[in-house]
């Protein structure tokens, strides 16, 4: 799977493909594109990255720009990034992301990720605004514990409805 | 029974904590039967149907808060997968006004992913994130500022903007950071609403918090790419927060890997090789902190290298140093030793901004270079292309050029194929050891990439065929000329050649097909009939051809020799006679004219060879003044010059205040801001040559009016084109060999030969090139070994220093002062016409329009531009008066302090700093006291528990480990 993100006109874009089947898990675009560009784009790079060996270099010039990916397990992480980014700073950007997805989630699978694309959502606006790096430290995750702690809250009131229920039901 | 069951599911899994909590099982079937469909079809039927059911129930009346949260999750998880969902945008704009945080931050993040900053429905948010921004609630505010980040336009800036301002002094440093970010966005969209606030970026520099500092040197780089110079005081800030950096005075929260704070690092790097670009001053307070950061360089992580390679950047772009350049060099061969792809990439990019100092670095590593251009990583491959380009001299032209034609060849992709072809001809354009090797290459890559290709680069060829080496001898030219004659008619075997390439054939065959007598004008016809119908033509090729065979038959008349017409070539023009475009039409009747013609007459409309030649345009239209004088005699009013009609207009406007008040009107969506210079003046002309507006009824006076401008505004400038601009019109209309022909015959008289030479500036300069480079090019040794031979043709022999850089730049300049002569020669051989000459830097269109026009207007259309400015400038100044009490006002005092709060020696920001430190301690302890009650850090059981709950799912993970990152993250 993949994570594409696409950093054009001084931002990112995000992109998460599925190595096996080049299915795309989250995108997120800090341009404007149509549905139907963004198809196309990633048609085009999930060929190009898909197709790669495990010891090329982790980027590839697509269309005038660059994309660097970096694969995790089954996920392909890719950042469509300008020409003079520096490409070793964004493989790191990628990583800074993963390590901060698995904190987050407590050792992160493909399947977090998949049910809670939202929460990636979140986490990376806290991570990246506008396609810019917003916030280098780990401490950005005291933030989005504070952010989920209030989504956990909701949880409770859900699950003591729901308990409610099942306690009416049986009655 | 059922429906419990279902619920008691939803419970355990909720209670399974980090897992996906709080989403309903119709929701996880969807996902699961994503993540199992075989096939897109499948998966896009799933989703079709998804969505069909989501219009239906969203549209239901009171869906629960909550259920409707989770409706818009899934509307995001249908857009994601690439299908329309835009019926429930609304629905998403909605939920941003709800009070409680989820749900608004679901709501935000729903439109931020489904809209664009130009959609209709951003409207109705501002007024909700213009409420989020005055929220007690700090998380609220970084919603509303995330959000504002995304969707604010240019012209909704203004509702939110003192707002976000006001949220820079806000306590908490999230919701700083997120405004400066947001302030940043907003300078990116539209400069001109925040340039006022450019100081308070200067004032978050210094924030205690070193998050909000980081932040801030994004907009920063931004303003500082713009305009170096008046942020040269900063540099010494900015190499004290460096060196604070570098000594981990950062809290430990930032590091990275061991690394202390590297992105920041990296960021301030960037920043200061922009200030220290070309400043000798400024760079010299760079070199000591540079110089310790090479040092102290950490090169086993991949943080550390990045960090080292932005070292390099800015060492390859300040004020030289030799010994940092050393040390720059040095880390440099380590990435090219590198084993690993990634440096080695890195390695070719940085060798790539260091040679531009000095280009003897390369040849140390030359045969680290030649192992990246034979790796199998495409990717690498291209970056030492883009090197070799960078390093191209007229030593080793061949030898690259080939490499980059044969790589190109074996490519498909499009994009890089027109990118690696241009500068294919770029080099040979500028280097070309000879003529005969340029036209043999430039032949390669027509025939391999020929409708990629600019067509300008088809004139240049043509233009070259036609000149040879201008001031040489008739001899050599001439044998260039039969030697592409022959190569094209080889060539013209081949199926499928491009367009652009076939037009360059035709014209070459019929200009200089039967020049040296080797080919009889029957075979030459025939072949050019062929070409037409081998290969599938477009009518360009066709005018060319057909064109073609006109000069060759015209040729033959002028020698007095009877032309058969070949049954062939009669269906062609009688074929083209019936053509639905004019232009070929005409072509063929001409054709079929000129034959009839008797042999003086032939001679006068077609001699020979004569495509170099000069023709003067009268731009004045003197040849009209007879017309103009008896008009004016029958009661025609005469000609108003622009300068003179301002008062008229001023008055003309008088008459029609619709016209202003909609001008001037504030909300204006549709911003038609023509061409300012040439359209102004055009309006007024029109509105007081037509005054059929004011027989309109006054309501609809300005929508008339306005569209009946657009449609005169054309048509006048056409007429008045003369006046306006005829260099600037010139260049876009396409021209084709044929017309200016006949245009030369008629101004042959006055164009001698003897300009030729001087003339054609590009040929004359780029033979002198090439005569140099003929040398040098004996100089070069033969070595044994292959790759030695492959290294020395790319780095040896670098005796000669023909660099690129000054070559170009040298051309540049001899051409225009070549062009400058050159007005002045014309006007010398004849002096009757340069009096009528008005604009003598307007270049009589060159007669065949070879691409030469390039280099005389882009000087003509610099000026608009400039004019532009002009009348911008002063606007500008008073727009940002407008905020006296922001502007000048208090922000005069917030400078002074920013100076004195501004670090002049480590020791007083190093208080700030660690200041800093300090209160993140605070927050750090505070931050493990709350870690160990929700951090749930990797842990075995933790994902056997959740591999368990994929099985409960019916999920099979596609990876076999659920622990996915473990082994990677150690």
């Amino acid at each position: 799977m993949a994570l594409l993100l696409d950093r054009c006109n001084d931002s990112y874009a995000l992109l998460l493909l599925n190595c096996r089947q080049g299915k795309v898990r989250l995108t997120k675009w800090y341009s404007t594109y149509s549905q139907k560009e963004r198809t196309k784009a990633i048609r085009e790079l999930s060929g190009v990255i898909l197709s790669r060996g495990p010891e090329l270099c982790n980027f590839v010039d697509w269309r005038g720009r660059k994309v660097v990916y970096k694969r995790y397990a089954s996920i392909y992480f890719c950042m469509c990034i300008d020409v003079d980014d520096n490409e070793l700073e964004v493989v790191q950007i990628i990583h800074h992301f993963v390590e901060i997805l698995n904190i987050y989630f407590g050792s992160v699978c493909e399947l977090d990720l998949i049910f809670n694309f939202h929460k990636v959502y979140y986490i990376l606006d806290e991570i990246l605004i506008a396609g810019e790096l917003q916030e280098s430290s780990k401490r950005a995750v005291s933030r989005l514990i504070d952010a989920q702690d209030s989504l956990v809250e909701m949880a409770k009131e859900e699950a003591s409805l729901i308990r409610s229920m099942i306690a009416q039901v049986t009655k | 029974m059922e429906q419990l069951k279902t619920i008691g599911r939803e419970l355990a899994m909720s209670s399974q904590g980090g897992g996906w909590a709080g989403q309903s099982k119709e929701f996880l079937d969807l996902v699961k039967s994503i993540g199992e469909a075989r096939s897109k079809a499948e998966e896009d039927r799933i989703i079709l149907r998804e969505i069909e059911s989501l219009r239906r129930r969203i549209a239901e009346p009171d869906v629960p808060r909550r259920r409707m949260k989770e409706y818009i999750i899934r509307l995001v998880y249908a857009e994601m997968l690439g299908h329309d969902a835009s019926f429930g945008y609304i629905h998403a704009v909605k939920m941003t006004h709800d009070d409680s945080l989820p749900l608004k931050r679901t709501g935000y993040l729903a439109v931020t992913l489904f809209l664009s900053d130009d959609h209709d429905l951003i409207i109705l948010i501002i007024n909700t994130i213009q409420k989020d921004l005055r929220s007690d609630n700090y998380l609220i505010v970084c919603a509303a500022l995330t959000a504002a980040c995304k969707l604010i336009n240019e012209e909704t800036i203004p509702a939110v903007l003192p707002q976000v301002v006001d949220l820079l002094a806000h306590s908490k440093e999230a919701v700083r950071k997120k405004a400066v970010m947001a302030l940043h966005r907003f300078y990116q969209r539209s400069p001109a609403s925040v340039s006022h606030l450019v100081s308070n970026f200067r004032k978050r520099l210094c924030d205690n918090d070193p998050g909000v500092m980081g932040a801030t040197l994004c907009p920063l780089f931004d303003l500082i790419t713009e305009d170096v110079n008046s942020y040269k005081d900063l540099v010494i800030s900015f190499v004290s927060i460096l060196k604070q950096v570098a000594e981990r005075r950062l809290p430990k929260t930032y590091d990275y890997h061991q690394m202390p704070a590297p992105f920041v690092q990296i960021k301030l790097l960037k920043i200061l090789a922009l200030l220290g670009s070309g400043d000798k001053q400024a760079s010299g307070h760079i070199y000591n902190v540079l110089g310790d950061m090479f040092r102290k360089s950490e090169t086993s992580s991949n943080i550390g290298n990045a960090v080292v390679y932005e070292c390099i950047c800015c060492v390859s772009s300040i004020y030289p140093n030799t010994k940092l350049l050393d040390a720059a060099v040095e880390a440099t061969s380590k990435f090219l030793k590198s084993d690993s792809h990634n440096l080695k990439y890195m390695g070719i990019d940085a060798l790539g901004r260091l040679i531009k100092i000095n280009p003897d670095i390369a040849e140390e590593h030359q045969l680290a270079v030649i192992d990246c251009l034979e790796d199998p990583d495409d990717t690498l491959k291209r970056k030492t292309f883009e090197l070799l380009y960078k390093m191209t001299k007229s030593t080793n032209v061949e030898v690259i050029v080939d490499r980059m034609i044969d790589y190109m060849i074996s490519i498909n992709d499009n994009h890089y194929k027109t990118e690696i072809a241009s500068r294919c001809v770029e080099l040979a354009e500028q280097f070309a050891p000879s003529n005969q090797w340029f036209i043999q290459t430039m032949n390669k890559v027509f025939e391999h990439a020929g409708d990629l290709v600019n067509i300008r680069v088809a004139h240049n060829l043509m233009r070259l065929i036609a000149e040879g080496f201008g001031e040489d001898d008739e001899g050599a030219d001439s044998q260039l000329r039969s030697s592409a004659v022959d190569s094209y008619l080889r060539i013209l075997g081949e199926p499928k050649l491009p367009s652009l390439f076939l037009q360059v054939i035709c014209w070459v065959l019929g200009e200089y097909g039967t020049a040296d007598g080797k080919y009889s004008a029957a075979y030459i016809i025939g072949k050019l009939c062929d070409v037409t119908e081998a290969h599938l033509c477009n009518d360009t090729v066709k005018a060319y051809a057909i064109s073609a065979i006109m000069k060759i038959c015209a040729f033959e008349i002028a020698a007095g020799r009877k032309v058969e017409m070949l049954p062939e070539c009669q269906s062609f023009i009688d074929e083209l006679s019936a053509s639905h475009s004019t232009d070929l039409q005409q072509r063929a009747y001409e054709l079929q004219a000129l034959l009839c013609l008797d042999r003086q007459a032939v001679e006068n409309v077609m001699p020979l060879d004569a495509s170099c030649e000069d023709f003067e345009v009268d731009t004045n239209l003197s040849f009209l003044d007879g017309f103009v004088e008896q008009s004016i005699e029958n009661g025609a009013s005469p000609y108003i010059p622009e300068s003179e009609r301002a008062g008229m207009s001023s008055v003309n406007n008088f008459r029609s205040p619709y016209q202003q008040e909609a001008s001037g009107h504030t909300l204006r969506f549709e911003a038609y801001e023509l061409p300012k210079p040439s359209s102004i003046p055009v309006i007024s002309q029109v509105s007081i040559s037509a005054p059929t507006a004011d027989l309109v009824p006054v309501p609809d006076m300005t929508y008339y009016r306005e569209s009946d401008q657009a449609s005169k505004i054309s048509s006048v400038a056409e007429a008045s084109s003369a006046d306006i601009g005829i260099r600037l019109r010139l260049d876009g209309v396409q021209k084709k060999w044929g017309k200016p022909t006949y245009s030369s015959s008629s101004s042959s008289t006055t164009a001698e030969k003897a300009t030729n030479g001087v003339t054609h500036v590009d040929g004359g300069v780029k033979s002198q090139s090439r005569d140099i480079s003929h040398d040098s090019r004996r100089q070069q040794s033969e070595v044994s070994s292959e790759k030695q031979k492959l290294a020395a043709s790319l780095f040896g022999a670098s005796a000669s220093k023909t660099e690129k850089k000054p070559a170009s730049t040298h051309r540049v300049a001899k051409g225009n002062t070549a062009n400058a002569e050159r007005s002045g020669v014309t006007r010398a051989v004849s002096p009757e016409i340069s009096k009528a000459k008005v604009a003598p830097s307007s270049p009589p269109p060159d007669l065949l329009d070879l691409g030469e026009p390039i280099m005389p207007t882009s000087t003509p259309t610099m000026d608009p531009f400039k004019e532009l400015e002009g009348l911008i400038g002063p606007t500008l100044t008073p727009a940002s008066l407008d905020n006296p009490a922001t502007t000048s006002g208090p922000k005069a005092p917030d400078l002074m302090a920013l100076y004195t709060d501004m670090p002049t020696g480590s020791s007083s920001s190093g208080v700030t700093l660690a200041s800093g430190d300090a209160y993140s301690a605070d927050k750090s302890s505070s931050l493990a006291k709350s870690v160990p009650t929700t951090k749930k850090g990797p842990n075995p059981q933790d994902s056997l528990q959740k591999d368990a709950t994929a099985r409960q799912v019916g999920v099979t993970p596609t990876g076999n480990n659920p622990n996915l990152f473990r082994d990677l993250l150690g």
